[in-house]
């Protein structure tokens, strides 16, 4: 029977059982959220064995040569010997240099990182309050364009993070962050190639690094960017959008409100069936989709039928969820 | 008869134009069943790059691809959706986009003919009878 060693203890682990799950049944109070590869919870290292390959998918460089992998995903085929992941070795220090209120129910929390990230706009990182509480949040800020990061935090009805981000975070707050993680980023080299970027609530944080990262590139295919909210005062970050759309030409920004009131200039409904209904045909686009999962899966089918490509959708759906089973005392 | 069945399958694959028919017909074909109304819930997996491997699969073995999938492994594959009503009408249904994506890339009709001979033959076992 394969066989995994970890700490002190061996454990057995059932044909076809992932890693995660072996430990889990045995016992073991191992940390875990999405159960699926994207939010980086489970990473372990594997100090002997061989890891399956799958495990590693979307772990950078440094971290796969260093035998880590996603305890969710390996599916191994003999024993491994397990350790924890080196805290050093994923999380840096990071300190809240500003929190900017955009709208009644978002900040933007703008973060100094003690030894300089290496991410591009649309990435996400994995936030750590000192005990233990840990949330994803996309990054909205653009390398090229500023030092410090940037993240969108909206209000949450019983959200112990966004709560705390929005009402009792301070300047000088420090926190540890894991990342830069994610493939929904901008890539240079097809400067031609109409971008289509749709985003409900706070999709939108990296939407709009995705697009200024895109232009500051001097990307000059059509950047379209439809913003969703149920409410007109949703739609934050009109001004700079507005002002984005004016120093660019091949830049346009639609405010779409899905609730029973949109406000002067915006469009009646929800900003996915505004931005089909506008371009139905969607061949050799790159499509962007951020935000509220259920809008995102169904734009995706959408994009494709539209005839855009698998390869050529991102969708990073925020999915709200706990990114340890208890915070850490 | 194997051997010469296997021949024939052999040579279908080179003359529809290998991997590179398979990659022209699978977007066609995957975007044709999302949106057929009569077969979308057996398509409703929110895992699209998983189902168009599937598709795309699918499609090899009907073109007489090298990869063949056994009587038993189609009969396990569709098990679950038999059991969840699948029957002769879907099964109809995706047949006809077969056909459909066919046409649209100009397949000439001797060729597409075996297609959907193969294609046919995978009945019984799909829909597990």
């Amino acid at each position: 029977m394969p066989r995994l060693r970890y700490g002190s203890s061996d454990y057995d682990r059932l044909t076809g059982e992932s890693v995660l799950d072996a430990l889990l049944r045995q016992g073991v109070d191992l940390a875990y959220s999405c159960r699926k590869g994207s939010c980086l919870t489970c990473l372990l290292r594997c100090a002997k064995g061989q890891i399956p390959p799958a495990a590693q998918d979307g772990l950078r460089l440094s971290l796969r040569a260093q035998g880590y992998f996603l305890a969710c995903l390996a599916v191994p085929e003999g024993e491994l010997e397990l350790a924890d992941a080196a805290d050093a070795d994923l999380f840096g220090r990071a300190r809240v240099v500003e929190i900017e209120r955009l709208a009644p129910a978002i900040v933007a929390v703008r973060l100094e990182s003690a030894t300089p990230l290496y991410y591009h706009p649309g990435q996400f990182i994995n936030l750590r309050r000192g005990d233990g509480l840990m949330r994803s949040y996309s990054l909205a800020s653009v390398p090229r364009l500023e030092g410090r990061l940037e993240i969108h935090v909206k209000r949450l009805g019983g959200g112990a993070m966004s709560n705390w981000l929005n009402d009792e975070a301070r300047v000088g707050d420090t926190v540890d962050i894991q990342g830069a993680n994610g493939s929904g980023f901008y890539l240079p080299g097809l400067p031609d190639q109409p971008m289509l970027l749709i985003g409900n609530g706070t999709g939108l944080a990296p939407l709009y690094g995705i697009a200024r990262d895109a232009l500051a590139d001097g990307h000059r295919g059509e950047i379209r960017l439809y913003h969703g909210s149920r409410t007109t005062d949703g739609l934050y970050l009109r001004e700079a959008l507005r002002g984005l759309a004016a120093r660019f030409d091949n830049f346009s920004y639609s405010r779409c409100v899905s609730g029973p009131e949109p406000g002067p200039g915006d469009r009646a409904g929800r900003a996915e069936a505004v931005a089909f209904g506008e371009l139905p045909h969607l061949s050799g686009w790159r499509v962007f989709l951020c935000g509220y999962p259920p809008m995102v899966e169904a734009a995706r089918r959408l994009a494709y039928l539209a005839g855009a490509t698998l390869a050529d959708i991102h969708a990073d759906a925020f999915e709200l969820r706990d990114l340890r089973k208890t915070p850490r005392g | 008869m194997h051997a010469k069945e296997n021949h024939v399958s052999e040579s279908l694959f080179q003359r529809i134009g290998g991997e590179a028919a398979v990659n022209a017909a699978v977007d066609i074909f995957y975007r044709r069943v999302l949106t057929d109304a009569r077969i979308s819930s057996y398509f409703s997996d929110i895992d699209m790059d998983a189902q168009r491997a599937k598709q795309k699969a699918f499609l090899s073995m009907v073109f007489g691809g090298p990869k063949s999938y056994s009587g038993k492994d189609m009969r396990q594959a569709h098990k679950r959706l038999v059991d969840k009503g699948l029957n002769d009408s879907h099964f109809d249904a995706v047949a006809g986009h077969l056909q459909a994506t066919l046409d649209e890339l100009k397949v000439p009709n001797a060729l597409s003919a075996e297609v959907m001979a193969i294609a046919g033959s995978t009945r019984n076992d799909v829909l597990n009878r």
